[in-house]
């Protein structure tokens, strides 16, 4: 075996730093799945009557569909039955005061860099912190109720603003849309949710940190995201969860909405636990994210770096219904170890003049397996459809894989549709020019894939892409030599 | 003391023999150039010397700066202070030199127990340097080797060499693709270079290099030796007369 082979070996067995689990009295529903799991969750949710009529046709349908298995991945078989489908600290704030958060709950969101004390906070950023099944505390919403703004917890929203979750709440990504969002409408738990009202600029970047703490626990959140005509708004969601040697699911739902002119920027760093080194454990990743710029001019932008699960099945996508609307996704997604990932986006287009722009940068190292999958449609109607998608894998030594599955449809003629893909590999000869240097290899590594990904890196806002940058550093630590 | 000693140096790549035995010494403050037709092996010594591992360094030993050299990660040895000016650079998309450099002295650094620079001494020195070999920002700003011309490619390894401050320089025809001013910039740029305590290695086919970097020794190479050796003139002999007769020299005394 050659040294670099060996360097590649020892690489591809570097450590999640999120792994540490929290010791804190929780209140976890039974295992299980029954229509008496959807109204003991709804109960503690103290929601109206409505919703859970909602939530239980969701899981009447979801009884009848089955579980899709196109992805690019093999896993065992999800037994729905034996996990818990609510997991809360006992010890909940009864208002909007941080000061009654557990403080075992506080200290984990400060060890993953996350205060929830306003004062400690970067300013500029308003966070919403979930823990398992519910959301413990957002910052800032006096400041950003000042300007109109609503951000508040989705468990929140269906409380205090019914309205708006009834005109918008599954309009993009209804339940019956696919097995895996008929079940996050039927449990979800908690998530986001914001609205911006007409011709507001939020004046912070909004986030939520999602930390999935307790076992056997499904994590199961809906965010929604509404941009008024004329509103601005740029949303960020990390997430992370322990080290645990069974597997974990993790099934959101994420819709966003721009009316006229409004625009919502949307950034994830996901981090769930990827599994270990053998490819023991890890989170179940099924995540259904989907934008419909409503409006004419309005924008969504997804971005997203992926650098955690064990499997993930994600596809961002933007409905460009209104006209001259624009629809964006960059993505980078690595993958390490055993992880397998399929995601990609879809740019549907059915207004006029509407344009669509897809980055899509998978890595992959170790025994890995990492896929893009995209599908630009455009509509009959859909006049002067415009286009761009490149897509691009690096590999990382030989024992990994990288596909492509790209699909266009396209039913007008006016359409302009471009697709751009290659493939790579870390060249030695890059290593070795690094190394003559005095770059060392993994940090010529993490030079060349950041280097990789710059484009993308680019759209995340300043101070998450610096961690971003960290991440994908530290995910394929020792990969390579 | 000797900062190099080379001796009797054999290294081969898949199983065939490139370095049939070098034996060469440098001294600080000295200049040698090497020369020799096409594949007789000029660009493998560098790389031995950098520490590719593309090739198997069979027998011999190398002396840098009395530590065993060939026994050091290419890493260390630049970090000790050897630099490569390589015959083709290698592009990094998406890495500025700027960003590189700064990678790659802070690594130096931190390998002699040194603070990184922060931003504002980093520009500082960049500066410094840029005007030593008349380099511009914009290009210092775009993606390391990608879309570069030839002689900005060479420019930008000399300008990497002044950044990084070397006690050994091997340039690896670093003359050939550039014009005549960019080649008198980057000799010049040499030249502020050189003191007392450093060394270079000048690999070139051209007299007219050596011209502006004026040569203590100069060395010729032929199938994986160096069968030659002498003072400046040499390159002017060989200019002259070609290498037939170092061949014929060659082949008698085998
Ligand atoms: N990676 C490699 N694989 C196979 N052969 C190689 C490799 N590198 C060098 N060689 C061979 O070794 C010999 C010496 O090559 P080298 O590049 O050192 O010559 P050079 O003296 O630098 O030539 P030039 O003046 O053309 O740059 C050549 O025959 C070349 O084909
Ligand atoms: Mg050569």
């Amino acid at each position: 075996m050659s040294d670099q082979q060996k360097i590649l070996e020892e690489v591809t067995g570097s450590e999640y730093k999120f792994g540490f689990t929290t010791d804190v009295e929780m209140e976890v529903a039974p295992a299980g799945l029954t229509e008496d799991t959807i109204r003991f969750i709804s109960a503690k949710k103290e929601e109206p009557a409505y919703f859970l009529e909602w939530r239980l046709k969701a899981f009447r349908h979801w009884k009848k569909m089955t579980e899709p298995h196109w992805g690019y991945f093999k896993y065992d078989p999800i037994d729905y039955q034996v996990q818990s489908y609510y997991a809360a600290p006992k010890q909940m704030p009864k208002k909007a005061s941080m000061d009654e958060v557990d403080p075992e709950v506080r200290k984990t969101f400060e060890k993953l860099g996350i205060s929830l004390q306003e004062q400690k906070r970067l300013s500029g950023v308003a966070v919403d912190a979930v823990f398992d099944s519910v959301s413990v505390g957002t910052t800032f919403q006096k400041q950003l109720r000042d300007v109109g703004v609503i951000f508040c917890s989705m468990s929140e929203a269906i409380r205090e603003h019914p309205d708006l979750i009834q005109k918008y709440l599954g309009s993009v990504v209804p339940y019956s849309d696919n097995f895996f969002a008929a079940l996050n409408s039927a449990v979800f738990s908690d998530g986001s949710f914001a609205y911006v009202p007409k011709g507001v600029h939020c004046p912070m970047e909004l986030s939520t940190y999602f930390r999935m703490n307790a076992q056997n626990t499904g994590q199961f959140e809906r965010t929604l995201i509404i941009a008024d005509e004329g509103a601005y708004v740029s949303y960020l969601e990390g997430c992370t969860a322990p080290m645990r040697d069974k597997n974990q699911l993790h099934a959101a739902v994420v819709e966003l909405i721009a009316l006229d002119r409004g625009e919502v920027k949307y950034s994830t760093v996901q981090n769930w636990f990827p599994g270990d080194k053998d490819g023991k454990g890890g989170v179940f990743n099924f995540v259904t994210k989907r934008g419909l710029c409503a409006g004419h001019h309005s924008r969504i932008s997804w971005t997203q770096v992926e650098t955690g699960s064990a499997i993930t099945w994600k596809y961002p996508s933007v409905i460009l219904k209104g006209d001259h609307s624009h629809g964006e996704f960059y993505s980078v997604a690595v993958t390490n170890n055993h992880q397998q990932a399929d995601t990609g986006t879809k740019m549907q287009h059915l207004g006029k003049n509407c344009k669509s722009r897809i980055v899509a940068k998978t890595i992959s190292a170790g025994k890995s397996n990492s896929s893009y999958r995209g599908l630009v449609r455009v509509a009959k109607n859909a006049d002067n459809a415009r286009n761009y998608t490149q897509c691009d894998s690096l590999l990382v030594g030989d024992k990994c894989g990288a596909h492509t599955f790209p699909y266009i449809e396209v039913k007008n003629k006016s359409a302009q549709v471009e697709h751009e893909a290659t493939t790579s590999k870390i060249g030695e000869d890059q290593i070795f020019y690094c190394n003559q240097r005095g770059i060392g290899t993994e940090e010529a590594v993490s030079l060349i894939v950041n280097g990789y990904c710059r484009e993308v890196l680019n759209q995340l806002p300043m101070e998450f892409a610096v961690e971003a940058q960290k991440l994908l550093s530290v995910s394929l630590e020792g990969s390579v030599g | 003391m000797s900062m190099l000693i080379i001796n009797e140096l054999h290294a081969s790549i898949e199983e065939r023999e490139i370095l049939k035995g070098i034996s060469l010494t440098v001294n600080p403050g000295e200049v040698h150039a090497i020369m020799g037709p096409n594949g007789s092996g000029k660009s493998t010594l560098a790389s031995v010397l950098a520490g590719r591992e593309t090739y198997e360094v069979t027998s011999g030993s190398v002396a840098f700066d009395g530590k065993d050299l060939l026994d050091m990660a290419p890493e260390e040895r630049a970090r000790e202070g050897m630099f490569l000016a390589f015959q083709y650079p290698v592009e990094i998309p998406g890495v500025s030199t700027t960003n590189f450099l700064k990678t790659a002295v802070n690594e130096k650094r931190k390998a002699v127990g040194l603070a990184p620079l922060d931003a504002v001494q980093f520009m500082k020195m960049m500066k410094e340097k840029m005007s030593l070999v008349q380099i511009d920002q914009t290009l210092l700003s775009r993606s390391l080797n990608e879309g570069f011309s030839g002689g900005e490619k060479k420019r930008n390894e000399i300008f990497q060499m002044a950044m990084l401050e070397p006690r050994l320089g091997i340039l690896d025809e670093t003359d050939s693709g550039l014009d005549i001013d960019a080649l008198r910039l980057v000799a010049n740029g040499v030249n502020k270079l050189r003191n007392k305590d450093n060394a270079f290695v000048v690999i070139t086919h051209y007299q007219r290099l050596l011209e502006y970097i004026v040569p203590d020794f100069v060395h010729v190479m032929y199938n994986g030796r160096l069968v030659k050796s002498g003072g400046k003139e040499l390159a002017l002999e060989l200019e002259d007369k070609g290498y037939d007769w170092i061949k014929e020299e060659a082949h008698e005394m085998a």
